[in-house]
Parts: C-alpha cells; sequence; structure tokens
C-alpha cells in the first residue's frame, strides 16, 4: 500500500510550524538562519509531493525543477546571510537578536 | 552484494598497513617491519593489539558525546560510497537481468558524491570537540580543503558522464567496453580525458587527505591536527576511514577511468561459462556457477586494479614533499577548478560533434 | 513496507526539527538540521526524486550547512546564556500560535481537491535536465548569475575592513 500523499503534506506543514516557530522564537541569529533552512525544507518536500501526486508529466517536472531552484537560493541566501553575520559579529560582538536593535524605535 | 565489497574494504585496510610500512621502507631505502611473520605480515595484527589495548584518553572540558561520534562518522562515508560501484557482468537470474551494482539506480554517481560528501563532518566534528586550538585550526583546514576539491572532482566526473550519457556507472563501464581509441588502445577514459584523469587524480590526494595534502594531519605541522587528541580505538578508527576511503575512491577512480571490472578484449562472462563448464556446470545455490564465477572474476579484476591505484596513492606520498595550505588552496581553486572546467567543455564539444 | 519507512523517518524530521529549535548550542542544532535533511532526502526517494534527494545531501548537507559550521566556529559562539529573561506564559503562547499554524497550513494544504495518484513512474534523468535546458534555460542562466552575485557579496561583505593607514 503506497503512502498518501496527504500524509507527506500535514507532515511538510508541521516541519514549516516548527520552522516558523523556532525563527520567530529564538535569540540566536544563527538558529534562526537554521530554522529558516527548515522552513525551506519543508517548502521543498511540499513542491516535491506535489509532483509525485499530478498526472501530466511537464507539471511534475515543474514541481522538481522548482525544488532544484530553491535549492540554489537556499545556498546563495545562505553564503550572503552568514556574511553578513561574520560582519555584524565583528562589529557587535554579539549575535543574540534582542541586542542587534540598532534600528529599532 | 554487499559482502565481497564490505570483505573486500576491510582486507584492502589490513593490507595497505603493510604496504604502507614495506613500501615506504623501499623507497627510503631501508627495511621496514620484517618481524612478525614472514615479511611482516602480520603487522597489521600488531598495530590492531596496540591499539585495543591503549588506553581511550578523553580530554577535559571536551565535548563528550560528538567526540564519541567524530570517529564513527569518519567510517561512514567509506563503508556506504561502493553500493554503486559495478562490479562483474550482468547475470540473469529468473528472467531478469541483474546488473552487479548493489545500488542500480539511475543517479548512481551523484549518490556517491554526496555519500562522500558527508566525510567533512567527521574531520569538523573532532576538531570541534576536542577543546584544543590546534585541532580545530586543523579540522577547519581540512574542511576547507575537502571542500574545495570536491568541486574539481565534481567536474571531472561529470566530464565523464557526457559521453556515457548516464550516471550509472554500469552504463559508464558499457561505453568503455564499447569503444576502441586509434584502433589498439582500449576503449578507457582515461585516454580522450587525461585532462580529467588528472584533475581526478589530484582532487582524490586532497579529498583522502595524503600527502602532498595531508597538511590538517602532519605530524610536523599542528600536532597531527584534528585527531591530536584522539588515541587508542578512536585514532585506529580515523585511520581506518581515511585507508578505506582511499579505496572506495579509488575504485570510482577506476570504473570511471580504466575500464571498471572489464579487462580490455576479455569478455568475462565467456571465460566464466568456459570455467564452469570445466567443472561441469554444477548448480550453486540456484544459480549455474557460471554466474558466480562471472561477478568474482569481475571484482577481481576491479581490485586488482584498485590495488595499483593503491600502490600509487602509497607511492606519491614518499615522493613528493608537503604542499603549504596557502598553496594548496591556490592549486584547488585557481589551477585544478579552471582546468576541470575546460576539460568539461572540450568533452562536452566532442560529444556533441559525435566524435566520443 | 514504504508505510513503515515513511512513518520512520517523518518521526526522525519531526525530531530532528524540534532539537534544532530548542537546543541551545548552535553545533547541535546544526547536526540536528542534517539529519533531519537526511530524513528529507529519503522521503523525496520515496515520492519518486531521487536525483533532488541526491542532490539534497550532497549541496544542503554537504556543502551549506558545513559552511554554517564553519561559520559557527569561527565566532567560537557558545551556548547562549539567556540576557533578557523571558515571560513564563510566552513559551506557551508562542507554542500555542505554532500549533494553531500548524492547523491551519495543514487544513489549507489537504482543502485541495487531489485524484488519487496511481503509479506514476519517478521522473526520469534525462526528462529532467531535457527541461532544464529547453524550457527552464532563463531560470538556470540567472541562478547562475545569483550565485555569482551570492559569491562576489560574501566575499565584499565577510573581508576585513582595510587598515586606515592603507586608504590614503
Amino acid at each position: 500500500m503506497t503512502v498518501p500523499v496527504a500524509w507527506y503534506l500535514v507532515l511538510a506543514a508541521l516541519l514549516f510550524a516548527i520552522g516558523a516557530f523556532g525563527a520567530l522564537f529564538r535569540r540566536n541569529g544563527i538558529t534562526v538562519f537554521l530554522s529558516i533552512e527548515l522552513m525551506l525544507n519543508a517548502a521543498n518536500l511540499t513542491l516535491v509531493a506535489y509532483s509525485r501526486e499530478i498526472a501530466e508529466l511537464s507539471a511534475r517536472i515543474t514541481g522538481q525543477m522548482v525544488v532544484f531552484f530553491a535549492l540554489a537560493v537556499a545556498a546563495a541566501e545562505a553564503a550572503v546571510g552568514l556574511a553578513l553575520f561574520i560582519a555584524i559579529f565583528r562589529q557587535r560582538e554579539t549575535i543574540d537578536l534582542n541586542r542587534l536593535n540598532l534600528m529599532r524605535w | 552484494m554487499i559482502v565481497p565489497w564490505v570483505v573486500a574494504v576491510l582486507t584492502a585496510v589490513v593490507l595497505m598497513v603493510w604496504v604502507e610500512r614495506r613500501m615506504s621502507a623501499l623507497i627510503q631505502d631501508r627495511r621496514g617491519p620484517n618481524r612478525l611473520g614472514p615479511l611482516g605480515l602480520f603487522q597489521a595484527i600488531a598495530d590492531a593489539a596496540k591499539f585495543i589495548f591503549k588506553e581511550s584518553l578523553t580530554p577535559a572540558g571536551a565535548d563528550r558525546p560528538l567526540y564519541l561520534l567524530a570517529p564513527l562518522l569518519a567510517l561512514l562515508p567509506a563503508l556506504t560510497t561502493f553500493v554503486v560501484i559495478p562490479f562483474g557482468p550482468a547475470i540473469e537470474v529468473s528472467e531478469r537481468t541483474l546488473r552487479m551494482l548493489v545500488v542500480d539506480t539511475d543517479t548512481g554517481v551523484m549518490l556517491f558524491l554526496a555519500l562522500a560528501s558527508l566525510g567533512v563532518y567527521s574531520l569538523v566534528m573532532a576538531g570541534y570537540s576536542s577543546n584544543n586550538k590546534y585541532s580545530l585550526l586543523g579540522s577547519l583546514r581540512a574542511a576547507a580543503q575537502m571542500i574545495s576539491y570536491e568541486l574539481a572532482l565534481t567536474l571531472s566526473v561529470v566530464a565523464v558522464l557526457l559521453p556515457a550519457t548516464s550516471l550509472n556507472l554500469a552504463a559508464v563501464v558499457d561505453y568503455q567496453v564499447s569503444k576502441q581509441w586509434l584502433g589498439f588502445l582500449p576503449g578507457w577514459n582515461v585516454f580522450p580525458q587525461a585532462l580529467g584523469f588528472l584533475v581526478f587524480l589530484v582532487a582524490s590526494f586532497a579529498e583522502t587527505n595524503r600527502l602532498p595534502f595531508d597538511l590538517p594531519e602532519a605530524e610536523s605541522e599542528l600536532v597531527a591536527g584534528y585527531h591530536t587528541e584522539y588515541s587508542a580505538m578512536r585514532f585506529a578508527l580515523f585511520f581506518m576511514g581515511e585507508y578505506m576511503a582511499m579505496t572506495t575512491l579509488s575504485a570510482l577512480g577506476v570504473t570511471l577511468y580504466f575500464g571498471g571490472w572489464t579487462l580490455p578484449g576479455v569478455d568475462l562472462a565467456a571465460v566464466a561459462a568456459t570455467v564452469a563448464g570445466w567443472c561441469g556446470a554444477p548448480q550453486l545455490f540456484g544459480l549455474p556457477l557460471a554466474s558466480w564465477l562471472g561477478p568474482l572474476f569481475g571484482f577481481g579484476v576491479l581490485m586488482a586494479k584498485v590495488a595499483l591505484w593503491l600502490l600509487f596513492f602509497v607511492w606519491v606520498r614518499w615522493t613528493f614533499p608537503r604542499f603549504r595550505y596557502d598553496q594548496l588552496m591556490r592549486l584547488g581553486w585557481k589551477v585544478l577548478l579552471p582546468l576541470a572546467l575546460v576539460n568539461l567543455v572540450a568533452i562536452a564539444m566532442l560529444t556533441v560533434g559525435g566524435v566520443l | 513496507m514504504e508505510i513503515a519507512v515513511f512513518i520512520l523517518f517523518a518521526l526522525v524530521a519531526v525530531i530532528s526539527a524540534i532539537a534544532v529549535i530548542t537546543h541551545p548550542n548552535p553545533v547541535y542544532s546544526t547536526l540536528s538540521l542534517i539529519v533531519t535533511l537526511f530524513a528529507t532526502a529519503v522521503l523525496f526517494v520515496l515520492l519518486g526524486a531521487p536525483f533532488l534527494a541526491a542532490l539534497q545531501i550532497l549541496l544542503y548537507a554537504g556543502a551549506i550547512l558545513v559552511l554554517f559550521l564553519f561559520v559557527i566556529m569561527l565566532l567560537n559562539l557558545r551556548r547562549q546564556r539567556s540576557t533578557s529573561p523571558r515571560g513564563r506564559g510566552q513559551v506557551t503562547v508562542a507554542a500555542l500560535g505554532a500549533v494553531l499554524f500548524f492547523g491551519t497550513l495543514a487544513a489549507s494544504l489537504l482543502a485541495t481537491g487531489r485524484p488519487e495518484p496511481g503509479a506514476l513512474a519517478p521522473v526520469s534523468l534525462h526528462q529532467l535536465s531535457r527541461a532544464l535546458f529547453s524550457h527552464y534555460l532563463l531560470p538556470f542562466q540567472i541562478i547562475g548569475l545569483l550565485l555569482l552575485v551570492a559569491v562576489i557579496a560574501a566575499t565584499v561583505l565577510a573581508r576585513r575592513a582595510p587598515a586606515p593607514e592603507e586608504e590614503r
């Protein structure tokens, strides 16, 4: 018996919610970043799950292609974000997000 | 199908310990271990006994879970990557052609590269958890070296896959069997893709942290680098992991560039059938003897080529001086990566042009 | 059989995802994320996308997270002590919010009408690569450009500012 696609969607929603919780709640900048990557991963899972259940080939290819590009974008974003963290850390000696509040009112 | 591989890889480790010591002695004009057993062949047993009985220290302040996990992670890529390497001619099993790969998928090589890229984590974890600045520095340098040379390695592998039009290594071997260069050379990929082969060779030295790229674990530089704080059995695990990684990466190189399990001009399936005919063609566990002998011969040929490659590894280790770290990174990024790209473009043009 | 594999790896993914967001040490968070990505890669294989699974392990778990680990070690980040204490009810409210968010998301995903999948063959590598270089050529080139921009940006951002004497 094959696994119904609905289970994958629920799992992806769960992972996304966990990632969102982490991104909003943690103070450590790197952990927030990791939670964002978790959310991206959950979105990729949703895309691949949908690409399994649609019958026409072009739509299924589209699903997997979008995941491919999402992986590349995640890589680019990770590189730039981490470079930003390094630059911030050099200046402020902390990445506690509660303390990086120069732009707050 | 996994069993012969595991046996072969573990045997290779044991033999490599001996080969390394004797061959380095040969190159350095001295004797090498010759006390234990004929020609010192039982040296590996003595080494294993020493490692078992030594005290396993854990440094104070070390991050215990990661410290204990790192040596096990060193074995992970080595013990999983051989599953995509073909080792014999296809056999007929209950009306179905079974190719001799443990995992026969269309994404063969990518699986190998993916699992091999996980080898970085054992280095990083070992250095980080040791609570020792030299280990940390050594592990960061080793990790940076590994991921830099992974790029050149991957690009040279992709260039091999282009004429074979498949990521499955069995298809790469079939392609090499079907070709002949200049009328007399066997159809191995090393002849048209010599540049790619050189890039792969250098990158595989860097990937396994062997001299001339072993700065991260050099004894004179960083007090043995990322495995400074490891003693006894855990150090032995790192050691074994390195030899196993060498073996599996050599097996990949042999399959990509030297025809894998095939011998040029020899049809191993026919040879197996003839030999089985001499024994009266009995059945063994439901399969004809030829079906067992064919993959066995193929595996033997593959391991023989891997053995030659490993000898080359040892030879180079004791011939060249060590690279300095900035020279190493410069080589990886500014020399090997452009060469690999040039090779890729050239092979792509030749493939589209119908030459390959 | 497939259900057993799915349940096992789904549990692994969820448990390590919770470990990512709860563990105080960022190194362990990163390692937990690696486990999550591994479990997701196995789920990709179950969904008929082995190429994406290998790609995810190769890129995400094998390169991007190594980058994360590098930065954590270079900045020598330790366990974060709480500098501003949280209110007692803050965790409960946030957890409740997360549960509600999950419920909404799952409900909206499940509400889309779906035909029964039947026996669909996994998308082959040839088809994917053909599509990449014909249909999706423009996004492919743009991604290449994006990665170039990211490399340049990262190099510039992480560079040490030149010492004052050199600015003359």
